[in-house]
């Protein structure tokens, strides 16, 4: 009973993703990959999902390390408000992301003013993917800073390191395991992401496609192409889900407490 | 995409034969609130899938279990009967291409997009509102063509995504249908294309070859070629289909 139901469970989850490899014949696949629709897409993917994943990383390590090691009024909301984009479905996000940010947002003419454009830029799906991803990473950040022995901390900071030696020197490299997985995360969110940047940035070769995008553009026409940016799409998840699945298992540093 | 989702949703439904008659609609993005008006008007419980035609069409030729396809454009119909996906398609209404743009846009024709810095938002190649698009601006001087094409900031996969765009402010101008424009109540305006460059946008229909429910296919099909449904259509100013 219990087997069955694993089995049930992984057939339904791999069939379909081995049926993109299956479907067209590996040299079609090759072949539709050299159209200059899939490569576009897939550079602007990657670089739109690495600007994205630094900022996050950035921002969110510091917010993650507040959050894990501080009690304070109000904290129990900041968590909540930070994680909302996980269970927004990406469409809200978009639209959100447009009322707020776009040419007639409220924020939208501050940022005009400042110079900056975001919809139907480049610019723009870096938000739209960093709004979408960040929780990702700041919760598993969280947890990580959670795991660490307080009493490490503490030493460090008895033997008169400051409040930023310690976290840079102490708490980030005993978290890092977490970190990766975090980041991981947050960057097959960001690659996967469909709606929020469609409704936002929307949707032009090279400058707002993104392979998401250009797949569901290829699949009215050129199934081939669709499938084959897939296939990439696909062996990229596996390789960061192989990431995370080779940081956690090693190089705890001792510090991480159960 | 929900439109598309709830399609697939209803793909599931293996019941079989309930009290109910379920139909299962795939139609152009165009047709939706005169098909969802349609819709509520009939005894059948009509299970509408809106998006571009050419996903939907694509999703048919992946054997999507779909009664009825209505497309806005003659060719994707057309090529589905060739490969004895559908039964005969008929022509059962037809649009016009137009400019959008806000009520409150300066723009006031095809020489403004030419000259003035817009953002333009058209359909994806591919997609019929796209494909007519780039009809059009085919017809036009190359320099013109061109400078038009420059504008562009968006190849959205759908009609209702070009329009979502104009009315939240994002873009200043869009090629879609006149019903589009109707539909938004005052929002945005049709700025006519010259006559001598207005594509010929004609909808065909078809009953899917397998439809697990093809006398109810046929009868949607009727009603939009000459019965309720097509009265809609004209109601949310879509126009008689040119003479066969």
């Amino acid at each position: 009973m219990l087997a069955a139901s694993l089995a049930v469970a992984i057939a339904f989850l791999t069939i379909p993703v081995a049926a993109i490899f299956f479907d067209a014949g590996p040299s079609d696949l090759v072949e539709a990959l050299g159209d200059d629709t899939t490569i576009d897409a897939l550079r602007l993917s990657l670089v739109t999902s690495a600007v994205a994943l630094g900022l996050i990383i950035l921002v969110g390590t510091p917010v993650a390390y507040l959050l894990a090691t501080r009690r304070f009024r109000g904290r129990a909301i900041a968590i909540t408000l930070i994680e909302l984009p996980l269970v927004l479905p990406p469409a809200v996000a978009g639209v959100g992301l447009l009322v707020a940010l776009g040419p007639q947002g409220f924020l939208g003419g501050i940022a005009a003013d400042a110079g900056i454009e975001l919809v139907f830029q480049t610019a723009g799906v870096v938000v739209a993917l960093t709004f979408v991803a960040s929780p990702f990473y700041i919760r598993q950040a969280q947890s990580a800073f959670e795991a660490l022995d307080p009493s490490w901390l503490e030493a460090s900071r008895t033997l008169g390191a400051s409040e930023a030696r310690t976290f840079a020197r102490i708490a980030i490299p005993a978290a890092v395991p977490g970190l990766v997985t975090g980041g991981a995360l947050a960057w097959g969110r960001a690659l996967g992401e469909f709606g929020a940047t469609l409704v936002f940035a929307g949707s032009f070769q090279g400058i707002t496609q993104t392979a998401p995008l250009a797949i569901v553009e290829l699949f009215g026409s050129d199934l081939n192409g669709a499938l084959a940016l897939s296939a990439v799409l696909i062996a990229f998840a596996a390789a960061l889900l192989a990431t995370v699945k080779l940081t956690s298992r090693g190089r705890g540093f001792g510090l991480v407490v159960d | 995409m929900s439109a598309l989702a709830a399609g697939l949703a209803g793909c599931g439904g293996d019941e079989g034969e309930g009290a109910v008659d379920t139909l299962i609609v795939s139609a152009a993005s165009s047709l939706t609130e005169p098909l969802e008006a349609y819709g509520e008007t009939t005894d059948t419980d009509e299970r509408f899938s809106f998006a571009g035609s050419d996903e939907l069409a694509a999703q048919i030729r992946k054997g999507a279990p779909v009664d009825v396809f209505a497309s806005a454009t003659t060719s994707l119909p057309d090529a589905l009967f060739e490969e004895g996906l559908v039964e005969e398609p008929e022509v059962f209404i037809s649009n016009q291409l137009v400019l959008a743009v806000p009520s409150d846009s300066p723009i006031v024709g095809l020489g403004g997009l030419e000259r003035e810095d817009v953002d333009l938002v058209i359909g994806a190649e591919g997609v019929p509102v796209g494909d007519y698009t780039r009809d059009v601006l085919d017809k036009l001087p190359a320099g013109a063509s061109a400078a038009i094409l420059d504008k562009v900031r968006s190849e959205e996969p759908d009609v209702k995504s070009i329009v979502g765009k104009l009315v939240a402010g994002a873009a200043d101008a869009g090629f879609v249908y006149a019903s589009d424009v109707s539909a938004t109540n005052g929002e945005l305006i049709a700025l006519e294309l010259p006559p001598d460059l207005e594509p010929v946008v004609a909808y065909s229909a078809a009953v899917v070859r397998d439809a697990g429910n093809p006398k109810s296919a046929q009868e949607f099909v009727d009603s939009l070629v000459d019965g309720e449904a097509h009265d809609l259509l004209l109601d949310a100013d879509f126009l008689e289909p040119e003479g066969e």
